[in-house]
């Protein structure tokens, strides 16, 4: 079939003269057909650019709607002020859920900064190049485990343990929250501390051996001065973290909302009565459904502040060699 | 006394040396106990049964097969839909954008949406897709939220092998005659899609994994049938492990700890598969 077709091509083309003028024009116009399609790529590509910037204009739109309907039931003065918080009994001071979540944070802090600044340091300027490369992916991966397995790990494995030694330890309690979410966000601060002290030319530290430095003294009185910018960055970009973090607190910290920076009490985090009051029947328009938003826009808040922080000081006081 | 200063000089590092070493063996140990405590407890309750089963008032006769089918089929949305936009966002980012403040703005935008909660998303999610949309506390709200929650990571991730294609290759592309889209399809993207596939993997893996944000948008907790479709009640993996965690009794934990082996065993699998894909297909140039 086909090579009758080609055969009647052939005949019907030797038939006529070939217009080559035509055919030429044809080429020309359909490839000026298609740069006009390709023309309106970068706009719909754009489109989907938009994507991101109609995300953060959806969350603005929700949190600011949903938190002036609540506020115009409640008043915002009382909501911030308000240091008793039992949103079913109609009580709204946001105040406990604010310490709860100060609270686990400073303990989260104490916790993660030792811990990862240390390791960032004996990465960088102790360790040989093939433990680096070994160790690093190795602390990754507890970045990578999700939190509901540490939330798992904090109550069935951290809070026995803190028991046996702090006895009047009640189950749920904001110490061992703390710790867990400070052990998730190591990796963070020892990552991203270990690559600005990377970042550190080695002319540095090789003119500070010359003066007849220690390791030690090399690293404390030079590198992480050089690469302080990066390092603190770092640090506010990981309490971020942990002021939005979720699930270990739920498992493990409780639902105790309370006033206090008492590390054996059960506390409730601006996260966990999130999580709570979704998870019971909340009716859409219900003012616990408000409620959910004027907390979520606090936490949101505190959360960019931190980010803000993060990218100004990095921007701001990073040392260019 | 020049000596003595020297040698306390040397002993202070050693032992701030050891110092620093050991604080870096109690995170990797942590991870080792964490391992350690998930296997011993629910390696017992882990066998076929467990995998292929509903959940179930007795702990033995539990299983978190529904949350399994769940996150798959919730990853199945959000890889359809972040990967598309995210892509395109990337490729406009890098190959397209002009040097202006709209540009400026929506990097800089992308940036702080990587930095904002999941849960937060959650409530984007709750307001935009489960209420005004009208489409409940079903999938297809669960898979849209987390697609906007890893689309950040995603665009990130692509941009950076966009980026890492270098740009001999895409002059030869235009020496030869191509126009810019066709340098784009045939020539930028074959050479960074195993960066991308990578980027997409990670991203995916961290999708799984969340809980906080699919509380609020409704994931049921015990379901006993399969979502069908897009408009089905669905359940996901960590969302099974949460309500396990969270009942008093014991044996409830041991539940848990067999949930989160297959949890971790599929994470593990999806990050074998980017770092295989990387290695094995990443050209160097």
């Amino acid at each position: 079939m086909k090579g009758v077709y080609v055969m009647s091509r052939i005949s019907a083309t030797s038939s006529q003269t070939v217009n080559v003028r035509s055919l030429l024009d044809e080429k020309r116009s359909k490839k000026l057909k298609v740069r006009k399609l390709e023309n309106i790529i970068p706009y719909l590509l754009l489109l989907c650019a938009l994507v991101s910037i109609l995300t953060t204009a959806g969350i603005l739109f929700t949190l600011l709607r949903e938190t002036v309907g609540f506020f115009s039931e409640v008043s915002i003065i009382e909501f911030y002020t308000g240091t008793n918080w039992s949103p079913w009994s109609g009580d709204f001071g946001v105040l406990p859920l604010i310490s709860g979540t100060l609270l686990i944070t400073v303990i989260a802090t104490v916790v993660a900064v030792p811990l990862g600044l240390m390791s960032a340091i004996f990465l960088s300027e102790y360790a040989s190049e093939s433990v680096r490369k070994t160790i690093k992916p190795i602390l990754e991966i507890l970045a990578g485990i999700p939190t509901v397995v540490y939330g798992f790990f904090a109550l069935t494995f951290v809070t026995p343990i803190l028991q046996s030694i702090i006895p009047e330890l009640s189950i749920f309690n904001a110490l061992s929250g703390g710790v867990v979410v400070g052990i998730m966000i190591v990796p963070m601060v020892a990552s991203l501390s270990e690559d600005a002290m990377n970042a550190v030319p080695n002319s540095l530290r090789e003119g500070a051996y010359a003066l007849g430095g220690t390791r030690l003294e090399v690293a404390i009185k030079v590198v992480v001065p050089a690469a302080l910018s990066g390092i603190i960055a770092a640090v506010v970009l990981a309490i971020s973290r942990a002021i939005g973090e979720t699930m270990i607190v739920t498992i493990a910290a409780g639902a105790t909302p309370s006033l206090t920076m008492n590390p054996t009490d059960s506390v409730q985090t601006m996260t966990a009565f999130i999580v709570q009051a979704a998870t019971g029947d909340t009716t859409f328009g219900s003012i616990i459904y408000y409620s959910l938003y004027a907390v979520g826009i606090t936490l949101f808040v505190l959360t960019m502040i931190m980010n803000l922080l993060s990218q100004y000081i990095s921007r701001k006081f990073r040392e260019e060699y | 006394m020049e000596t003595k200063n020297l040698k306390s000089r040397v002993l202070k590092n050693r032992v701030m040396k050891s110092l620093f070493f050991s604080a870096t063996v109690i995170a990797l140990l942590f991870l080792v106990m964490l391992f350690y405590r998930v296997f011993s407890q629910g390696w017992g309750y882990l066998n076929l049964n467990f995998i292929t089963s509903f959940p179930a008032p007795y702990p033995e006769e539990a299983g978190i097969w529904p949350g399994i089918v769940g996150s798959l089929m919730l990853m199945g949305i959000v890889a359809v839909v972040a990967v598309f936009i995210g892509i395109s966002t990337a490729i406009y980012l890098e190959e397209y954008s002009p040097q202006n403040k709209l540009s400026e703005f929506i990097r800089v935008n992308i940036q702080n949406l990587a930095g904002v909660p999941s849960i937060v998303f959650g409530l984007l999610g709750l307001t935009f897709f489960v209420y005004l949309f009208g489409i409940g506390y079903r999938l297809l709200a669960g898979g849209l939220t987390m697609a906007l929650l890893i689309l950040p990571i995603v665009v990130v991730s692509s941009q950076e092998a966009l980026r890492s294609v270098p740009a001999e290759v895409k002059e030869a592309s235009y020496g030869m005659g191509a126009s810019k889209w066709q340098t784009i399809v045939r020539v930028i993207l074959p050479a960074a899609v195993p960066g991308i596939l990578t980027g997409i993997i990670l991203s995916l893996s961290r999708g799984i994994g969340e809980t906080a944000p699919l509380i609020i948008v409704g994931a049921a907790t015990a379901i006993y049938t399969l979502p069908e479709s897009l408009l089905s009640k669905y359940t996901v993996m960590p969302i099974q492990i949460y309500k396990w965690t969270a009942r008093p009794q014991e044996e409830w934990q041991f539940v848990a700890a067999a949930g989160i082996i297959v949890l971790l065993v599929i994470l593990l699998l999806m990050n074998a598969i980017a770092v295989w894909i990387r290695n094995k297909y990443q050209t160097r140039y």
